[in-house]
């Protein structure tokens, strides 16, 4: 158990050291990155002022190691538009976001796991039909688009609930809807395969032939076997979700993260998209370590096994 | 086929099939077979693989798989006909008044959940009350240290335990009939010796019928009173299994029989083998299914199905020819 | 779901089919200029005609310009967009996936690192970030696109070369001299290729969800050009006044995408009938 944490751990550094040197590289496929963060019309000399400062006349490998060495403190850097640490603003912001990854979720597994669990248990009828015409709309609509419709709908025609902004439990409901769409395919999906899966292996008849009703085999051992694949999925759906909400946060003025990465690419404050990058990513593989770990405490194969 | 050969006692029988056909989408892969086992009985039904062994085996739990629908007869637990029963009250019956065991004993146990808290399930005791018993129960199946043991994963135990603990579970409500299907196969030598010794143990001990499913005639020998040899669907031949493996009335048995490799044999001869492969559902035909492979059969056995009549020895042939099988 | 051609995987075919004739010859169906304004015409609804330019079949959008014709040519983009950038990362990772399954070793435990490393970065930021480096224009969002899907047909394709790479005929091959080149050529790609089209198939959908979703962030196809993304970031602003400027577009999207998806899960079950619609 200890040797598959400690593997997963070192795994997972290996990832994050990866992405970390990744966008390092891709911020100076440019050539310049100095380019990039002086603001319009500054003069030469402000201009070699700037990279002096920042450090990039310096020699690529020496640059790596002080990006490296200050984001090891937690660094991200300065914003040159706002004046403040990047880390102050992103943080600023994640609470809006992990709301609405939150909602997401809610509605992603409220309704992708029965949906899954029921399509795969009552194969063949009408209500998995249903579920899937269901399940296919939500993994082929545009979050944007659904998203207008549910404010042209919802908020314009009926005017139920609010447009845009945060006001409230309200203004939650729509993009939670939007986002985690997607998401609950994915999950249904996931589940009705390793449902399904499961249903066909021995223990199953095994089980009802001491007289449990199918029910009491979905919710007592299939449940659980079939949890192992789906929590490995959710932590990829999750990192998915933080992605995703990129758009959604634009479409409904939500003042969350992926906003603030947009609203600071059009003010040329690349700081912050590169905060932002960097900050869903180290969440996206923290995820996925969380995942491991959880497989790991209800697999008894893993929990005891040598 | 209305001849039901029932065993011997005039009690009441653990489990009598009577007719039973069963089909996939409209053709019978079971058809018309019928047997009884008297409480305390081994009574082993034997053939090749898809000959419907299994499937007749999952009848009588009503446990088919989907997309096999019992098409005639009445399968009769202690007399009662469960073949209409809703599946409420069946369900109450499995566990309590019929069981089963599988081929693969660790596939046959949820990874996940301890062995001792699947034992207990089919109990229907509480939690507190049942430790006691499941401990007893695993002691009685032959597992040393059961207080050790009823908390372990199955993947922690080997695969003659598992098959020992699905024995347990099987057997801890107290059922009339276990059905036990290939319950040796997966297993090594030693231990299908071991799980067989159980099993006819329990048998006497505790006078449960069980119907043994096997394609080993080995395995037959060891432990059944009576044995039904199936072919394709269709009972070729039952009764003792004495009077059936001392002289075979139906070339299929005999031929069985004429395979098993034994240790007596000449080095290197030649395994004996059934020329042919078995029909399958869809080319069934109006004649004896095994005419094609059967070195007596003649214009008759193509055109018309015989039925099972009963030999001198005191047990049933489905052959036209059964007086000349030697 | 069967493998068989059922009348629902016809009209699914069908409906690409009209996808893609009426993306190659949008120029020639469509009936106005794309980009002309008519400033005076703005805003009108869907089956609006004047007498001097005619017919708006689906309206006109904020300035004036025929949103018929831009969802034609936003079809163009949509469907340039999709292939060129399948066919990027379809190449790149299948390479990749080959170069990992015959070698395996290091060179597996590289690319295979390399693949978790790309997945780590949701392609959506990935995207934002390269725009924000390189500046958004088509030959970027090809480029970004194809930079970020290939693992997916790596991973594919390592695991079916790793499969196939094992198998006495493909050894027999090697000892009896072939060169690797000609052996994954000949004998190890025809038999991945089922599985890859399939992730191509999906993949395909989700470019083109991709493009109109960074467009509709501004980081996509450039205005005045349109895309499906584009007119409907533009529709927003009037969904009060103007529904059809995002209904129309999306309509078009979501049946695309819907019909690609329908026929991923239809290969998928034609390729590896065991696994059901994954």
């Amino acid at each position: 158990m200890l040797n598959h944490i400690a593997g997963r751990i070192l795994q997972a550094v290996v990832t994050t050291f990866g992405v970390l040197t990744l966008v390092f590289f891709l911020m100076r496929l440019s050539g310049d990155p100095t380019l990039l963060l002086v603001p319009q019309g500054a003069s030469a000399q402000q201009i070699a002022e700037l990279r002096h400062e920042l450090g990039f006349d310096q020699p690529l490998i020496v640059q790596y190691g002080v990006y490296l060495e200050q984001l090891a403190h937690g660094d991200l850097g300065e914003s040159l538009v706002q004046r403040m640490p990047v880390s102050t603003i992103i943080a600023a912001r994640i609470p809006y976001t992990l709301e609405l990854a939150g909602g997401a979720l809610l509605v992603a597994i409220g309704i992708g796991i029965p949906a899954g669990i029921a399509m795969a248990v009552w194969r063949g009828g009408a209500l998995e039909r249903g579920l899937a015409a269901l399940v296919l709309a939500g993994q082929s609509m545009p979050t944007f688009w659904s998203g207008i419709l549910m404010i042209l709908f919802f908020g314009v025609v009926l005017g139920w609930l609010p447009t845009s902004g945060v006001e409230g439990v309200a203004s939650l409901i729509m993009p939670s809807v939007a986002l985690g769409a997607l998401t609950m395919a994915g999950f249904a999906r996931m589940t009705r395969i390793a449902v399904l899966d499961e249903l066909g292996r021995d223990y199953v008849a095994a089980a009802r032939a001491r007289g449990l009703s199918l029910g009491a085999v979905v919710a007592r051992h299939v449940a659980r076997n079939a949890a192992i694949p789906v929590v490995t999925v959710a932590a990829l759906e999750i990192g998915n979700l933080l992605a995703g909400a990129v758009i959604v946060e634009t479409v409904f003025a939500w003042p969350g993260i992926g906003q603030l990465a947009i609203q600071s690419l059009a003010a040329r404050d690349f700081l912050v998209v590169q905060g932002v990058v960097l900050f869903v990513s180290l969440v996206f593989i923290a995820m996925n370590l969380l995942a491991d770990l959880i497989y790991a405490v209800i697999d008894p194969r893993i929990r005891v096994g040598a | 086929m209305t001849s039901v050969p029932m065993s011997g006692s005039a009690i009441t029988p653990a489990l009598a099939v009577d007719d039973l056909t069963l089909a996939i989408g409209g053709v019978s892969v079971v058809d018309a077979v019928g047997f009884s086992i008297a409480p305390g009985e081994v009574m082993a039904l034997v053939g090749e693989s898809g000959c419907g062994k299994s499937l007749t085996a999952q009848a009588m739990l009503r446990l088919l798989p989907r997309q096999v629908k019992q098409a005639a007869g009445r399968v009769l637990l202690g007399g009662e006909d469960i073949t209409a029963l809703p599946e409420r009250r069946m369900r109450r019956l499995r566990g309590r008044r019929i069981s089963m065991i599988f081929q693969e004993p660790q596939a046959a146990l949820d990874p996940l959940s301890p062995v001792g808290a699947q034992v207990r399930e089919a109990s229907g005791l509480a939690r507190a009350a049942s430790r006691d018993a499941v401990r007893r129960m695993l002691a009685e199946v032959g597992i040393a240290d059961p207080e050790r043991r009823i908390d372990q994963y199955p993947f922690e135990l080997s695969g003659g335990m598992c098959q020992r603990v699905m024995i347990a579970s099987a057997l801890i409500g107290g059922p009339a009939v276990l059905v036990a299907d290939e319950p040796t196969t997966a297993l090594d030598v030693t231990i299908q010796a071991q799980i067989l010794d159980l099993l006819r143990r329990l048998a006497a001990e505790r006078g449960t019928a069980i119907l043994l499913i096997t394609h080993d005639m080995g395995v037959v020998a060891d432990i059944a009173e009576r044995v039904a040899v199936m072919y394709a669907g269709r009972i070729a031949e039952i009764g003792t299994t004495e009077a059936v493996f001392a002289a075979p009335r139906h070339p299929y048995t005999s031929l069985l029989l004429a395979a098993i490799p034994r240790l007596s044999d000449a080095p290197k001869s030649r395994l004996a083998v059934i020329e042919g492969s078995v029909p399958t559902p869809p080319e069934y035909g109006v004649g004896c299914r095994f005419a094609g492979r059967c070195p007596l059969a003649d214009a008759r056995c193509v055109a018309e199905q015989p039925p099972l009549r009963a030999m001198e020895g005191g047990h049933l042939s489905a052959c036209w020819h059964a007086e000349r099988v030697a | 779901m069967s493998g068989r051609l059922t009348p629902g995987i016809a009209a699914i075919l069908g409906l690409l089919a009209i996808y893609l004739l009426a993306a190659i010859f949008a120029p020639w169906i469509a009936p106005h200029d794309p980009l002309r304004q008519v400033l005076l015409l703005r805003l009108r609804p869907p089956l609006t005609s004047s007498p001097a330019a005619g017919l708006f079949l689906l309206g006109t959008d904020d300035v004036g310009r025929d949103l018929f014709s831009r969802v034609l040519e936003g079809a163009r983009a949509s469907l340039i967009v999709g292939a060129l950038s399948v066919s990027v990362s379809l190449l790149s990772g299948t390479i990749f996936g080959l170069l990992a399954g015959w070698f395996r070793g290091w060179t597996a435990v590289f690319i295979l690192r390399v693949v978790d490393i790309v997945l780590s970065v949701p392609a959506i930021l990935l995207a934002v970030l390269t725009v924000a480096v390189l500046g958004p224009s088509f030959t970027n969002l090809i480029l970004v696109l194809g930079l970020t899907r290939w693992p997916r047909y790596t991973r594919v394709a390592y695991a079916q070369t790793l499969q196939i790479a094992t198998l006495p005929y493909i050894r027999a091959a090697e000892m009896a001299g072939a060169r690797a080149p000609r052996i994954l050529l000949r004998h190890v790609l025809p038999n991945i290729a089922g599985p890859l089209m399939v992730v191509a198939t999906t993949e395909f959908g989700l470019m083109i969800l991709f493009e109109a979703g960074l467009s509709f962030l501004g980081l996509g196809i450039q205005p005045p050009s349109p895309s499906w993304g584009s007119i409907m970031s533009e529709g927003q602003n009037y969904v009060a006044r103007a529904w059809w400027m995002t209904v129309f577009p999306g309509i078009c999207l979501f049946g695309v995408v819907l019909c690609v998806n329908l026929l991923g899960d239809w290969l998928r079950d034609r390729v590896d009938p065991r696994a059901q619609s994954r």
